[in-house]
């Protein structure tokens, strides 16, 4: 194991610091509530000389991300932050870093989407961003947001996956609040990534390159679109591998789930980021009552672990998924459809519930998620499940 | 500044056999432009249009330089993010401290005065060492001829179009190259591809300057403007001779006109030759032309006095 220390801190600290210690040449970036922390501490770096990063101030998020696909595609390692409104208005250039297999590092404080403007937690600005061919993972702690930060350099840059990543945690809650953190040496992490050595950088002047061409009117553009889906099954993979290998520096082992009770569980929750921790007190305390309840927490949203999730999920008789954004008009939130796809191929038909929670900053308190395992104990007994999507502790008067 | 003989002997950097249209303006203020740039490596970025499209088609490339198309609104912030790796990997001992590289964005003047004005702007006002060239047609030609705000006033287009209600555009252009020069920035121009040498001259100094400058660059469109392919460089010069569009360059604030107009021509020969602006000539617009002459010699004044008053 590396050398470390125990700091008490927040989620945006963290990050800002496993960003520095990653050794960015550029970073392009625009403050958004509650991600400015992040790009502040690392302004800080850059006057304090503690970075050699170029830092770039842009004046929108657009721009962050349009100076970041030029940047990466220019050779240099190249890392960004945003959050909500700000990821919506990077949308196209989502697409587009991905789509030019740019490997670019961005950490995303999860909040809501207006309108109505609201600057608090859900997973609505993330969700819009579900299928722009970024590598995703969500953090529950600061502790995992750094850990999670650190390995998406190095499968960013991995060269059977050149895809940009993105580390997420939740606004305020994760980002804000001071939490216990061990963070690793410089050298240990410097080491951990490496450098990047890109393959036909635009300032390689002898060799010029061509980026961004145009590859309509027949030309390869489903083919491209092929290898980018091939990417990102290769990232499944070196997710592990990457996953391991932190393990032995950090001591703190990685998988793309993280499961709590399920070896013996009859009903399970799924759920993404910082709500997971209310998961697991709530189902401490119930199996101190006898109840069997287990708790899945999906670390890796893409490419999403269908495999494990159905492997952890084997056996147990109703399961709840929890999901902190909205998909109006379909059957449930993101997370609910893609864990209800992935037990399709199950032997046994389970039941899944679908629960919206939390949105814009909502409370998600401790009865709450009793009240959801109380649903899933009544449905396991034979119970009838509820038919349609719960709005989990909405006011009926707000 | 390099004579003809030199230029001559200058690498093209936009190779022949691109698919741009015969008599297009762009093309012609890209070779231009990038014979400026001296002997040095350039990097060239350019924003989504005809330019783009017609030079870069998979697996071909017509730039004998590294290039760079990101989207449509962006090619200022993705040049200034290029640049700005140039600096951070000097910075990290990764690129040779002395190595010299020139960073230029092209975009047409949709992707210029419009949609990419914001990242313009933003980039300008960064001081990022760049060359920003906007190749004004004054049109969106790539999508079909739309008007954009360097659309002159009652030209046809096909979102200004000419009928009974309405003759052409109605609104007057916008003047981007003072905004530009606003934001303070070393050097901004206004050239034509009529006048190669003038053109060329500001290229070279804009490459030159440190930090962030920018051309703008009046380049017919024969498709979009109804003249004939062969008529491209002389309805330039028309323009330049008329006043309609004046060349000069903002250096450090100070104003010059750097091609002078001896006898302004009547702005009806710069129109008159150009199918977009037909109807204008018919019974019923005398008034409208009018407007069009004075607004053109108010526009004109008004570059002329801030030259005069340095």
């Amino acid at each position: 194991m590396a050398e470390h220390k125990t700091l008490a801190t927040t989620g945006n600290s963290v990050v800002a610091e496993a960003m520095r210690q990653c050794k960015p040449n550029v970073m392009a970036a625009y403050p958004i509530t509650p991600q400015t922390t992040i790009v502040e501490e690392f302004a800080g770096f850059v006057a304090k000389g503690r970075t050699d990063c170029e830092y770039v101030t842009v004046e929108s998020e657009h721009s962050a991300m349009s100076a970041c696909v030029g940047a990466s595609a220019a050779g240099a390692r190249v890392m960004t932050a945003t959050s909500s409104q700000g990821l919506a208005l990077m949308w196209e250039e989502l697409h587009i870093a991905a789509g030019m297999r740019l490997p670019i590092v961005m950490a995303n404080a999860n909040r809501a989407l207006s309108a109505p403007i609201n600057i608090h937690c859900d997973h609505s600005d993330i969700m819009g961003a579900r299928d722009t061919g970024w590598v995703t993972f969500f953090a529950e702690t600061a502790q995992e947001a750094y850990d999670n930060t650190i390995m998406a350099v190095r499968i960013a840059e991995h060269p059977d996956v050149m895809l940009p990543v993105m580390s997420t945690l939740d606004g305020f809650i994760t980002t804000h609040s001071i939490d216990r953190v061990d963070v690793l040496d410089d050298a240990s992490v410097s080491g951990f990534v490496g450098e990047y050595r890109p393959k036909n950088p635009l300032l390689n002047t002898e060799a010029p390159a061509l980026h961004g061409s145009f590859a309509g009117l027949g030309g390869p553009f489903f083919e491209f679109k092929r290898q980018q889906r091939e990417a990102m099954e290769s990232a499944r993979t070196v997710i592990k591998q990457v996953g391991d290998e932190y393990a032995q520096i950090s001591g703190r082992p990685f998988d793309v789930i993280d499961t709590w009770g399920m070896d013996d569980a009859e009903t399970a929750i799924v759920v993404l980021g910082s709500t997971a921790g209310n998961a697991r007190h709530v189902a401490r305390e119930l199996r101190a009552q006898g109840e069997k309840v287990g708790v899945v927490k999906v670390r890796v949203w893409r490419p999403f672990p269908y495999a494990e999730l159905a492997a952890a999920l084997k056996g147990v008789k109703a399961v709840a998924v929890l999901d902190r954004a909205e998909s109006f008009g379909a059957e449930g939130g993101p997370l609910f459809l893609e864990t209800r796809s992935a037990l399709y191929d199950a032997e046994a038909r389970v039941p899944v519930v679908g629960y919206i929670y939390g949105l814009g900053g909502a409370d998600v308190r401790l009865e709450l998620i009793e009240r959801v395992y109380q649903d899933l104990s009544d449905i396991a007994a034979g119970g009838v499940a509820p038919g349609s999507l719960v709005y989990l502790g909405a006011r009926e008067e707000a | 500044m390099a004579n003809l003989k030199e230029l001559t002997h200058r690498e093209d950097r936009l190779a022949g056999g691109h698919r741009l249209c015969a008599g297009c303006g762009a093309s012609v203020a890209v070779r231009q432009v990038l014979l400026g740039a001296g002997e040095d490596p350039v990097v060239v970025g350019c924003a989504t249009g005809c330019l783009e499209v017609s030079t870069t088609i998979y697996p071909y490339s017509s730039w004998k330089t590294p290039f760079i198309h990101n989207a449509f609104e962006n090619a200022a912030a993705t040049i200034s993010g290029v640049e700005a790796a140039f600096a951070g990997l000097k910075r990290a001992g990764k690129i040779d401290a002395d190595k010299k590289v020139r960073f230029v964005a092209f975009g047409g003047d949709g992707g210029t005065y419009d949609i990419g004005l914001q990242a313009l702007s933003g980039a300008m006002e960064r001081g990022h060492d760049m060359v920003y060239v906007c190749y004004d047609n004054g049109a969106y030609m790539n999508t079909g001829i739309q008007r954009s705000s360097a659309t002159p006033k009652g030209a046809w287009a096909t979102t200004s179009e000419v009928g009974v209600a309405q003759a052409g555009k109605r609104q007057v252009r916008k003047d981007l190259t003072a905004i530009i020069a606003a934001h303070g920035v070393p050097y901004a121009a206004q050239a034509s591809i009529s006048h190669w040498k003038d053109l060329t001259a500001k290229a070279e100094k804009a490459f030159n300057t440190p930090g962030p400058a920018f051309l703008n660059v009046f380049a017919p469109c024969p498709r979009g403007w109804r003249i004939p392919s062969s008529m491209t460089v002389e309805i330039a010069k028309l323009a330049v001779q008329t006043g309609f569009w004046p060349v000069y360059e903002v250096e450090d604030g100070v104003w010059r006109q750097t091609v002078r107009v001896a006898n302004k021509k009547p702005i009806e020969e710069f129109l008159k030759p150009q199918g977009r602006f037909k109807h204008l000539f018919a019974p019923g617009n005398e008034a409208l032309l009018a407007e069009i002459q004075a607004d053109v010699d108010r526009a004109y004044e008004g570059v002329l006095k801030r030259c005069a008053a340095e």
